[in-house]
Parts: C-alpha cells; structure tokens; sequence
C-alpha cells in the first residue's frame, strides 16, 4: 500500500510516473477513514483540500518540475494542532480557539508547500502541548496504533500516531520537553527535535518560547533528514532562528561511524526504568559498538535538578504566552459584564485543568518575591545544565539514552498524577533546557504486549547531520523499523 | 515649616519610523480603525515579534542627545498585564536593562541654566486604542506596536514651572533628532508625573504619588500647580500621604486617587524569550553617532557667540531650525550677521508667514484639505539666498535707503529678480550728490514754515518732519543722513 511507504521509496516511483500524487493521497485518506476511527490521530482533515494540493503537484509532475527542485512534490504530510496553516483551523488541542482559522501560514508550512508537499489535516495533542499523553485534548484521546488501550505519547502524540498507522508519508510535531521523542519512541517511529534556532518557530503557538522546535515525525532515519533540510533555515520573521548553514543532512547518511565517540550519562541509568527498555538499550549500545563506534561513559551532573527547572521556565513563559487567549480578539468569548468577567468566564471555561495548573504555576514563579528564588534560579540551573552537555561535547560526538523510562502506558494511567507525568520525560527535558538536539529511533519491542521502544541520541548544537548519520547506521543494521503495528494492519 | 515639591517625569513618545516596531505595518496616524493591522500586532497565536532597527537606531540616538550611556547588553522584557487594548496581554519593554541610561538634558529656566538627569531612554511598544460606545467597546489595534520611547527623569524637578520647561526642552530636542514628530493632539506626547512634597532642607523623600491622563504640556503644569499645594496643605494639616496613583482631569482642573499602593500591579517582567538580546557593535554605534545633532540649547548659545545675535533672536532662530539653517550660511558671510538675522526674521519670515496665510485660503477654497496644502517655504523662495545678502550690502554700502532697500526686497521676493536689477529698473540708488539734495532742502525748508519755527525755537525732533519731506520729494532716494546735516547746517546758519 502506497501510504505504507517512505518518502525516499516515493519519490522515486512518483518521479517515474508509477503512481500519482493523487493515488497517495487518496491511499492515505483511505486509511485515515479505515482505522482513525480507533486511533483517532486527527482532530480534523479536509480530503477535498489535500485532494485537489495532490492534483496540483500532478500537474507540475507532469511539467517536468524535479525533486531536485521540490523535495516533498507530492508527498501528503500532516500537521500537529500547534502550527499554523493558512485556511486551516488551529485549536491547540484546546476549546478556547473556538473556530479560529489560521489568517496565515507557519514558516515551516511555506518552506514545505514551496518543496511542494500536501500539507493536510489537524493532529491531535495535548492541550497547548502540555502533556506527554495527549490526554488532556479536548478534541477526545489519540490511542496507540500499537496497543490501543494504551496513550501514544504526548504532546505530539496525534503526529506519533499518525505516522506509526500510515495514515500519513511524514508528520510534523513540536518538542518543548520531549513533545517529539517520546510519542516517536512509544509509537515506534522517528522523531527528531533540532537544535533550538534550526528552524524558524514562526507560526507555532508558543507554549515556551525558549524551549519549543518544530520537527519531523517520519518512518525511517532518511525521512527525517530529507524533511530536516527542508524546514529548516534561518527565517527573518523568527529572531531566536539561527544564521546558521543548513547542510545536505541525506549526504550525511553515509554509515561512516567507525571512530564516532558515544556518551553513556551514568545518570540516565536511575531506578524507575524499566528492564525491558534498559535491556533494549543495552543491546542498542552493545550494537554501535560492534558497528564501529566507541562507547565512553560520561556525567551530566545536574541531571537530577533537569524536571524542576523546566517546569519552572516553561510554566513561566507559558503563563505570559497563553494570556492572549482572552476572547477579545478572537477565539471561544464567555461574555461578562467587564473585561475582568469576560477574561475569567472565557477562561475559565476554555482551558482544561492541565493548562490552569500550568499558568498558575507559571504565573507564581514569576511573582514579585518568588522570581528570584524560582525563575531566576532555574534560569541559572539551566545554563549548568547546558555546560554539563557542552562539556560532555567536548568528549564525545553524541549522547545515547533512553527515550522515556517505559513503553506506553495505559490510558487513565497517569493522568490523576501530574508528577509521575511529568517524570515520563525525564529523559528527554534536559535536550531542551540546553537547547541541543536530539532523536529518536526504534530499538526494540516490549514483549507482552508488543510496544515499540525508542532509543534517543542527543547531538551537540547544529549536530544534527551526526546525529542522523548515526541513528542511521544504527536503523540500517536492525530490523525494528520495519515492523508495523498488529492491531490496526 | 516650608515645602518644596520633588517631581520626576515619564514621557512616552511615539517614534516616527516608517513601521511598526515588531511588524512590517505602517507606523502612520489617522487611519480608518484596524487597518494598518497583521497577525503580529494583531498577536495571533504563533507570531514572533522582530525589533524594527531603526526604533533601535533612534532610541540610541535620543540616548546620545540625552548625554546618556548607551550599555553593549540590553534586552527586552515581557509587562504582563491584562486589558482589551493589549493584544497579547503583556506588553514588551526595556525592564532592567535599557538601551541607555545615565544621562542629562539641559535648559534655561528663570535666567539660568537648570539640568534634570535622565534616568534612562527605553523602548517599548505602544497598544490599541479603546472606544466606548452606548452598549458595547472596540479595539483599534492601528496604534498597537507602534515604536514608543519612554524617557525617565530623576526627581531633580522642583516646580510646576520647571516641569514645563523641562518637557519643552525635551520636545525641542526629539525635534531636533527627527525621532519624533511630538504632535501632542495626535497623542505622540504622553507623560506621567511622579510628585512629592519634603521639608525644605531635608533630604528624606516623601510619599511618591503619580498622576496620569494629562495630555499636554500646560496640563502637566496645571495638575503640578495642583497637586503641589494639595499635598502640602494635607501635611501641613497633619495628614499623611500614602504611595498611589491619582488621575488628572482636565476639565475639572483637580486630581482624583485611583489606586493605592496596596492595589499596585504585580507585572512579573521576566526576560522575552522570543527575541535575542542587544549587543549594538562598535560600527553601528559608530553609524548611529552619525546622526548626532548640535542641541537646541548649543545652538542658541553658538547663535549669540558666533553671529553677537541678541538673545531673542537666537531663541526664534533655535524654534525655527529651518529659518536657523537659512540664517546661518549668509551670517558666516556677512559683516553684519544681525543685519542679515533682522532682514530674516522681520522681512523674510513675515513675507513667507503672510504668503502662506494666502495659499491657505486659496487651496482651502479650492476644497483641498489641511493635510494636503501645498505652500511655499524657505526651499523654494523665488530669489536665491545670495540676493538677500547683496541687497543687505547695498543698504550697508549706503547704496540704497532702507526704505528703498523694503521695495527692493518686496520685489525679489515676488520676482525673484536680482536687488541690482531691481534699482536699476526702479532707479532706487540713494541720492548722495549734495547740490542735489541742497536743492531739496531748500524746498523743504520753504514748505514747511511750522517744523522750521519749531526747530529754531529749540525742537530738536521737529527736523525729523523736515528729513521725511526731503526724503518724500525724493521718492526715498536721498541718503537721509546727508538730508539731515544739510537741513541743519541750513538752519543753524
Ligand atoms: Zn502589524
């Protein structure tokens, strides 16, 4: 099947006129309307829109345009709730948008409708991006393509899914605390968050503007690199994007990684991890040795303050970020009798309860008499956190832990329990805090049930052709990509 | 016991760049509401705002105006804050490290020289402006993320007068700097003042309380004439004055409390992560002192030293900087710069003034709105700068009287023909040939029986009616001190 495929194996049979855009994209329709109805990936897709893009790169197809000069000419990729397409609606996961249309297009979505890609549907995610289950949607719960009982991840869990259910080629996510890493990891696909500045941010609705990166959601490691390229850049509209060249990110794919040195942070070994994720890991390392690389213990000492200092910074910026949402100007209005009651009734009764929590907190650390004792202090903890990856850099060309401490887990599981949430991106929050990049890759299953675990390989800053080639070698030399979800085939 | 006020002052002016500070909208005035508008200043989910260098560039100009420092590290910071003009519900400003600090602004009060140090010029950005109707409000966002620049004062303010002085002094030079267009009716020009009243002699500050909402200059000083003997009576009768903030009404002409302290906002400024840091770099520092200008004050004080110009003409000179520039380039080739400033001032500006009055009712006629008048000024004269100075030197060399000299000029001014030419044709040369001007006298002296008998009777002055006789039959021309010493020499003998 068609959707089944990747974007390298597509591109060369679309090239060759085997098949048309607009057989792919029907192929993906068809599976969306055939098992999104238990995934449910998707808050909303417009089949008449990605139609009619897939007809229209069928004409440039048959105009002789090159995948030298589209990349993605043709290719469906859907789009997580969080990024802005104009035309489209933009909810965040959230019932405050109310029916709000994006008035304009993400820089991501241009670099991607300009390499010629259908950009299609809305994928669901935890409220805001706040969550590593994609529970607290009040668009309803995303479930595992692998285990349907269980969640796929959060917060990018529609864009995890969706990929894992070949409902799309590719998808793109955002990464915030993990957003990416962690549903690629619990759905058995790759995820990739680049370095913070990559790719132009203009057009995601900030949950924490320091922390958040838009990046690909794709089936194998060459996906990811071919979608990499084409969004990132630096963007004049984003001023925290980064001038920094963008390279041919598949060239790099070479499997050149005899001599590259990996760093194992003896404190990402902690109690709470599960064995079956540890012992995949193990064999993941045991593997990159035998390919080649050398494998050096390493220490990221400031690990352990990593959760809190996030959810210092990230809830602080947040509370600045969502008091937009007021119902002045657009979105869900409450109306009150002034403004202070048309704020708090709309609200109130548009934000669910992970998000007050998260502006409460955020709004706290940043009160006067506490700003220096919170926000202030984790400002200053996380510049340790980020010379504790900086150091490490110096010895070795990239880090490999864990994604998340378990496969995932089951629905209801942890939602009565923000703290054991919150520890299930303990792996991955620190990538983010030093504004590094990071991946992650299939390295094995679960044994009953069968759930997909994820290996993450964290880069130095603008690492990210390492880090790809050496995901890739990795990926080249094991089974697990290949492998697709029992309970919705 | 005596009390003196302690004032401190913060003005927010609009910058007058060609956009918004974060966007690519028009930073212009007057249009229809929320279209000059775009998911930035709009602040849609997911926009990033990116700073507008040249608001950069002139607040750091203002800085070097202002004798401030201009620090390598500054930053904006987010002012969180809820109300329906604030698109995104924090407003971003210069917090705790602004674009330039530390500085002074100078000018003359009450026969001397008064200096008000500046504590800081930041930027920021201006919100929407909110309408009330009969049952509902509305936003107009055209103004939201408009350039705005607030310049703090130190509390070296001492009066009502000072403080009116001090804002006059301030406009002139963002004036002069071309940051700011400063029009207080289009609300370019906004302040606040922070006031207290002390003991004379102590030091110890007392309760600072803040009055907003004047919208001009005068009002700043009336609410002070206010305010100042309000909190003066409320001490002297033994009350206490609490920190708070008091809102002026213009038309009542007194100030109303608002808020207290207790009620103060609590705007958790913390840095905005959305943007980079500002690191200006010593080549752009060095491109913006380009744009330095000599201070109002400097060239007022430069006008008297180098051309001996009485003070007031300076100061017209100092308000009208275009009339200044016109000045200054024929002073520094005159002999008689004062001569040349009397001719600008009292000829070439009342002319100018009077034409304008002219055009103004001819094109207003003609249907054609304020805005779009077209009138003449000092850049497009008929007559080249040049001519004003030759037609100065005609009357220095005695060629022509200055009588003959205001003919010539309405002359050139209309035609833009050459002075010489013009007393060519007119035949306007002053007559200094003394058998012909004896002559004159002579006709005088036998017409005008009354002003002789009263000039011998001892009436000096009564040879002033004799001088005008001779200079009427002359049609102007005679050189009058000529006309005078003959008259007397004929009389005396
Ligand atoms: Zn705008």
């Amino acid at each position: 099947m068609l959707n089944q495929l990747t974007i390298s194996e597509l591109t060369s049979r679309l090239a060759r006129r085997d098949i048309s855009a607009r057989e792919l994209t029907q192929a993906c329709l068809d599976q969306i309307a055939r098992v999104d109805g238990t995934v449910h990936a998707f808050i909303s897709h417009d089949p008449a829109d990605a139609l009619a893009q897939a007809d229209a790169a069928d004409h440039e197809l048959a105009a002789g345009v090159t995948f030298a000069q589209k990349p993605l000419l043709g290719i469906p990729i859907a789009i997580k709730d969080v990024l802005a397409v104009k035309g489209h609606p933009l909810n965040c996961g959230s019932k405050i948008l109310g029916k709000f249309i994006s008035p304009y297009d993400a820089t991501v979505i241009e670099k991607m409708k300009a390499a010629g890609a259908v950009v299609f549907g809305r994928l669901n995610m935890d409220e805001f991006a706040m969550g590593s289950s994609t529970e607290t949607s009040a668009f309803g719960i995303t479930r595992n393509p692998w285990d349907p009982s269980r969640i796929p991840g959060g917060s990018s869990g529609g864009s995890a899914a969706a990929v894992a259910a070949d409902e799309a080629i590719a998808t793109l996510g955002t990464d915030t605390g993990g957003s990416i890493r962690q549903p690629a990891a619990l759905c058995g696909c790759v995820g990739l968050k680049p370095t913070y500045g990559r790719v132009s941010r203009y057009g995601l609705t900030a949950f924490a503007s320091s922390l958040d990166q838009i990046g690909p959601f794709t089936k194998n490691i060459e996906d990811a690199a071919r979608l990499l390229g084409v969004i990132s850049g630096h963007d004049p509209k984003d001023s925290t994007s980064v001038a920094e060249p963008v390279p041919d990110y598949v060239a790099a794919l070479d499997g050149q990684i005899r001599g590259l040195k990996l760093g194992l942070p003896k404190e990402y070994l902690i109690g709470g991890l599960d064995p079956e994720v540890k012992a995949a890991v193990d064999a993941a390392v045991k593997q990159y040795a035998a390919l080649g690389a050398e494998i050096v213990d390493i220490s990221l000492p400031h690990t352990d303050y990593a959760v809190a200092t996030y959810y210092i910074v990230a809830t602080a910026e947040a509370s600045a970020n969502l008091a937009r949402f007021d119902g002045i100007r657009y979105g869900q209005r409450v109306d009150g009798a002034d403004p202070i009651e048309l704020y708090t009734r709309t609200r109130g009764a548009g934000f669910g309860a992970e998000v007050k929590r998260r502006i409460i907190l955020g709004t706290y650390v940043l009160s006067s008499g506490y700003y220096d004792a919170y926000y202030l202090r984790a400002q200053k903890v996380r510049t340790l956190i980020r010379n504790d990856f900086l150091n490490a850099f110096k010895q070795v060309d990239a880090i490999i832990t864990p994604t998340a401490p378990t496969a995932a887990f089951k629905i209801g599981e942890k939602s009565g329990d923000p703290l054991q949430m919150y520890l299930s991106d303990i792996f991955t929050i620190s990538c983010n805090l030093a504004g590094i990049s990071g991946i992650s890759l299939p390295c094995g299953f679960t044994r009953s049930p069968k759930l997909p675990i994820g290996l993450q390989l964290l880069g130095q800053p603008f690492g990210e052709a390492t880090l790809l080639k050496l995901a890739h070698a990795y990926e080249q030399s094991t089974p697990w990509h290949r492998e697709k979800p029992a309970p919705i085939a | 016991m005596e009390y003196e006020a302690v004032i401190g002052l913060e003005t927010h002016v609009q910058l007058n760049t060609k956009s918004k500070m974060w966007c690519g909208c028009a930073n212009a005035y007057g249009a229809a509401p929320n279209t000059q508008v775009c998911p930035v200043c709009l602040g849609l989910p997911g926009v990033l705002p990116v700073p507008n260098e040249e608001a950069l560039r002139k607040t750091t100009l203002t800085g070097y105006l202002l004798n401030c420092e201009i620090p390598r590290f500054a930053k904006f910071d987010r002012k969180n804050y809820f109300y329906p003009d604030a698109p995104k519900n924090y407003q971003l400003t210069q917090y705790d490290k602004p674009t330039t600090a530390n500085g002074f602004v100078e000018f003359e009060f009450q026969g001397g020289l008064a200096r008000v140090r500046i504590t800081r010029a930041h930027l920021e950005e201006d919100v929407g402006k909110s309408f009330h109707f009969d049952r509902n409000s509305g936003v107009d966002f055209n103004r939201a993320g408009v350039p705005l620049m607030e310049i703090v004062s130190e509390p070296d303010i001492t009066s009502a007068d000072m403080a009116y002085e001090y804002l006059n002094a301030l406009k002139d030079i963002l004036l002069y700097g071309g940051v700011s267009d400063c029009d207080m009716e289009k609300g370019m020009v906004r302040c606040d003042v922070n006031v207290s009243v002390r003991p004379v002699g102590t030091q110890e500050l007392g309760a600072k309380i803040e009055i907003k909402n004047m919208n001009s200059f005068s009002g700043v000083r009336r609410a002070l004439e206010y305010e100042i003997p309000r909190q003066i009576a409320v001490v002297k009768a033994g009350g206490k004055l609490i920190q708070s903030t008091r809102r002026w009404d213009d038309t009542t002409g007194i100030t109303e409390e608002m808020r207290t302290k207790e009620h103060a906002h609590d705007y958790r400024y913390f840095p905005e992560p959305d943007m980079m840091p500002l690191a200006p770099t010593d080549e752009w520092l060095a491109e913006v002192r380009k744009l330095v200008v000599e201070l109002p004050l400097a060239r007022k004080q430069r006008f008297i030293r180098e051309y001996s110009l009485p003070a007031p003409d300076a100061e017209t000179f100092k308000n009208d900087v275009a009339l200044g520039n016109y000045f200054e380039p024929l002073a520094k080739q005159s002999s008689n710069p004062k001569a040349v400033a009397n001719w600008v001032i009292n000829n070439l500006r009342a002319k100018l003034t009077e034409l304008n009055e002219r055009e103004k009712t001819e094109q207003s006629e003609l249907g054609i709105e304020p805005a779009d008048l077209q009138l003449t000024t000092l850049a497009d004269l008929k007559f080249p700068p040049a001519a004003l100075l030759e037609l100065v030197g005609l009357v220095e060399a005695k060629t022509i009287s200055n009588a003959a000299a205001q003919q010539v000029f309405a002359e050139m001014f209309a035609t833009g023909k050459t002075p010489a030419a013009i007393v060519q044709e007119k035949g306007l040369a002053q007559v200094s040939d003394t058998g012909a001007i004896e002559k004159l006298c002579d006709e005088a002296i036998a017409a005008s029986p009354g002003p002789v008998a009263d000039y011998r009777a001892g009436k000096a002055a009564a040879l002033n009616a004799l001088k005008g006789y001779v200079m009427k039959l002359s049609k102007g021309k005679a050189n009058p001190a000529l006309a005078g010493e003959i008259l007397e020499r004929k009389l005396k003998g």
